[in-house]
């Protein structure tokens, strides 16, 4: 105790002696600890103490880790990607403020999740989509693929990915139309590889996969970029690494089984990891923690299903690419995932 | 060397240093306490005393009631006041035993031994129950209840616990650097009365210091003792975490550490028995951390059972202005208070005057699944899915999902970034639950 210090508080209050507090002490016994004047303590249930990490740092954090994959779909793709970027975030955003506004609750665009899921719609769409197809599409993922359930926490469904999967279905080939990088859009209708691949047998070497200087979805090409903010995000642990590394390590695995056996037919499990929306969907999409399994066992079984899903579906469905569904299909079964996958608790005794 | 450690559990800011390297301090004697009836687990005592009734220190005043109780003694010499309801540190008025003091002490020693080495086991607990020891890690069990040894659960392990996982807190630290020969005289004789060959003494890491004064004391006193260092990580001084840590076994659920051959103590416990046994002193003062950053100057006091808060606080030089929360233990696990006039029982390990928390609470967000509870939960639940169940009031389902092994310890609500009073829920969860089995029985 400094004596500048009590100096100070001399002057504030008159000064404190045992016998001058003791008959007021009777009716309050802080009134002689609490300089100047009294002030209620705060009561709480313990504990006391809580981590500074909330739901907007959280999202925001997400936001933050896809700026990469972002700039890089502008530099590839240009002014039609700024086009469709701008038009998803605020199409969502806006969609959820009328939903609050009908459901007569508190705004809550400030918690970052709507912005996340224009942002992260718009870097699964082709560059060539219209915007105005994009805004359906944005529209949809908020109102239907989060609001409806009952917002924030409540989805089943990834809601990025519902908003694509109603474009996929509503719009099949502008969906499916793609353009290279630098290109430009004038009618030159170009594939991805995973498309090459998969109807003319042409396999893209590993270095143009790598660096995204490819047909595909705005934020997908450059793996690089995707990597740079999914690492981000596991470093922070705002996403479960289990469901990445599973996802992948699965996609890897299972791709590889078929290409040993038959190289001329099945592309090589490098190839199908660095190719298409996988690392965005596994980095960014699998982790969502509102859709995705609470329990650690549970992670591992989501990305290995995920994984599985995806290699069927590449391999003996119809479509070159199937990221989106595989998310979906195993978003669906995570509440069951839960169920049957809780932890034994600390010395649980079989019964 | 890799730390030995539990799973799960949390990483709180430790906030040690106000008060770290503050040595023990004697509060002088205070002019009046108030002695609760009820300082430990089990059934209140009965006053042996009455209105104008002069005592002694160490006298004793609250006679123990039954097998699970322990008795009280004066901690001042003076009179009898008045025998009335007080305010308690847990938020109401409970039967307490208010002493005017008058001089210095007069004390009044219990029969004992003349030396324990040589005394029957007999001796010792009956010495040990009636200088009314508890646990005075916070739970305040009766010692001599958990000292006494079920023929078909043999205990072979005694663990001395000096983890002092709570952030703040730091009695136990400086009680083992001051008084190291003493905790461990009382160990051996608490290792005495269970017949165990093995003890340990963890203590953990960010406490090098005590480690190595204990490891010194240990070799030089000749004990058998292991002292291990363990990972800095909260909950570690929980009994069943402990256990796991040190000796690798899991406590079974809704069991005893006795289940599984071990007894945990507090090092303010072996202390108070080393106390009791050696120099007939029954349990009247204890070692408290009075700290944060809204006390003048953080101290560690050795203050009388019954002493008001309020002349601790002063003899600290009182609150700071910023002062937002009083609280009676740590912070995670202790209680906050709203009235100053409450005594310092056996179990009051710290006051911690804090700043920090703010008067507005905090945004609660809905429930992002994000599992860090589940990743932080040491009991292996799944918190947040009971914390749900209870707020919508599905008992018997969270009752199957096994909120009843819950112990309380915080970490969930530590972690939650949607700020859930998930512990609250699961407070009125266990609660529920409790009375639905108590109707069908």
């Amino acid at each position: 105790m400094a004596p500048s210090e009590k100096s100070d508080k001399v002057e504030k209050t008159p000064p404190v002696s045992e016998k001058a507090v003791k008959p007021k002490a009777k009716k309050d016994p802080r009134d002689n600890l609490f300089k100047p004047e009294p002030k209620p303590l705060v009561i709480d249930s313990s504990p006391h103490d809580s981590r500074t990490t909330n739901v907007p740092v959280i999202m925001w954090s997400v936001v933050a880790a896809l700026i990469p994959a972002t700039v890089m779909a502008v530099v590839y793709f240009g002014i039609p990607a700024i086009q469709l970027i701008i038009a998803c975030v605020v199409a969502a955003v806006l969609t959820e403020v009328v939903i609050n506004r009908i459901k007569k609750e508190p705004y809550t665009i400030k918690d970052g999740s709507a912005a996340i899921t224009g942002l992260l719609l718009a870097l699964t769409l082709p560059p060539t989509l219209p915007v105005t197809s994009a805004i359906l599409g944005s529209i949809f993922a908020i109102a239907i693929g989060k609001q409806v359930f009952g917002g924030l926490g409540f989805n089943i469904f990834n809601p990025a990915l519902i908003g694509r999967a109603f474009l996929q279905a509503s719009f099949p080939v502008a969906m499916t139309t793609w353009a290279l990088p630098f290109k430009g859009f004038d009618g030159i209708s170009a594939a991805t590889p995973l498309g090459q691949f998969k109807f003319e047998k042409i396999l893209t070497s590993l270095q143009p996969l790598i660096t995204g200087n490819i047909g595909g979805s705005l934020g997908e090409t450059c793996v690089l970029a995707v990597m740079a903010g999914g690492l981000f995000l596991l470093v922070k642990k705002y996403a479960d690494w289990r469901i990445p590394l599973s996802f992948l390590g699965t996609v890897f695995l299972f791709s590889g089984l078929f290409w040993l056996i038959d190289p001329a037919n099945y592309a090589n499990p490098l190839f199908h990891i660095f190719s298409g929306g996988l690392m965005l969907g596994a980095f960014f999409m699998a982790t969502d923690m509102v859709t995705s399994p609470i329990t650690p066992k549970g992670s591992w079984i989501f990305g290995i299903g995920a994984g599985v899903l995806l290699v069927v579906i590449r391999l003996f469905g119809g479509l070159p690419e199937g990221v989106m569904y595989s998310i979906l299909l195993m978003n669906s079964v995570t509440p069951i995932i839960n169920r049957y996958t809780r932890p034994k608790y600390f010395g649980e005794v079989k019964s | 060397m890799r730390l030995l450690s539990f799973d799960h559990g949390v990483h709180p800011a430790e906030y040690k240093s106000f008060s770290s390297s503050k040595p023990i301090e004697v509060q002088p004697l205070p002019n009046e306490v108030f002695v609760p009836l009820q300082q430990h687990i089990g059934r209140p005592c009965e006053p042996l005393v009455k209105k104008k009734d002069e005592v002694k220190t160490g006298q004793v005043i609250g006679q123990a009631s039954g097998f699970v109780s322990s008795p009280v003694h004066s901690s001042v010499t003076g009179v009898v006041k008045n025998i009335g309801f007080f305010m308690h540190s847990m938020g109401h008025r409970i039967p307490m035993i208010h002493i005017e003091r008058k001089g210095e002490d007069d004390w009044e020693y219990l029969e004992k031994p003349d030396d324990w080495k040589s005394a029957s086991v007999e001796e010792l607990d009956k010495v040990i129950l009636s200088a009314g020891i508890v646990g005075m890690g916070g739970a305040a069990f009766p010692t001599h209840v958990k000292l006494k040894v079920l023929p078909e659960k043999p205990i072979d392990t005694f663990i001395l616990n000096g983890c002092e996982c709570e952030p703040y807190l730091t009695c136990d630290h400086r009680m083992m650097l001051e008084k190291s020969d003493r905790i461990l005289e009382g160990m051996a004789i608490a290792m005495k009365v269970l017949n165990v060959k093995d003890g340990f003494i963890g203590i953990e890491n960010n406490k090098k210091d005590a480690i190595e004064a204990m490891r010194q004391r240990v070799e030089a006193g000749g004990y058998p003792f292991k002292v291990v260092p363990l990972k800095v990580k909260y909950p570690q001084g929980a009994e069943k975490m402990l256990i796991k840590a040190i000796v690798n076994r899991k406590v079974p659920t809704g069991g005893l550490p006795g289940d599984v051959g071990v007894i945990v103590s507090n090092v303010g416990t072996v202390h108070a028995i080393m106390e009791a046994v050696v120099e007939g002193k029954p349990l009247v003062s204890r070692v408290v951390a009075v700290t944060g950053d809204a006390i003048q100057t953080p101290k560690n006091v050795e203050a009388r059972v019954g002493t008001p808060l309020k002349s601790v606080l002063e003899n600290c030089g009182g609150l700071k202005e910023n002062v937002t929360q009083v609280i009676m233990g740590g912070p995670m696990m202790g209680f906050s208070q709203f009235d100053v006039s409450i005594p310092i029982v056996k179990a009051t390990s710290g006051i911690v005057c804090s700043g920090l928390t703010s008067e507005v609470a905090e945004k609660v967000y809905p429930c992002i699944r994000c599992n860090s509870c589940v990743t932080a939960c040491p009991m292996y639940l799944l918190p947040n899915r009971l914390s749900r169940l209870s707020e919508k009031a599905f008992y018997e389902e969270s009752d199957q999902l096994g909120i009843l092994n819950c112990i309380e310890c915080g970490s969930c609500v530590y972690v939650c970034p949607s700020n859930i009073p998930i512990l609250q829920w699961l407070r009125v969860g266990k609660y529920k639950v409790n009375e639905l089995k108590r109707k069908q029985t």
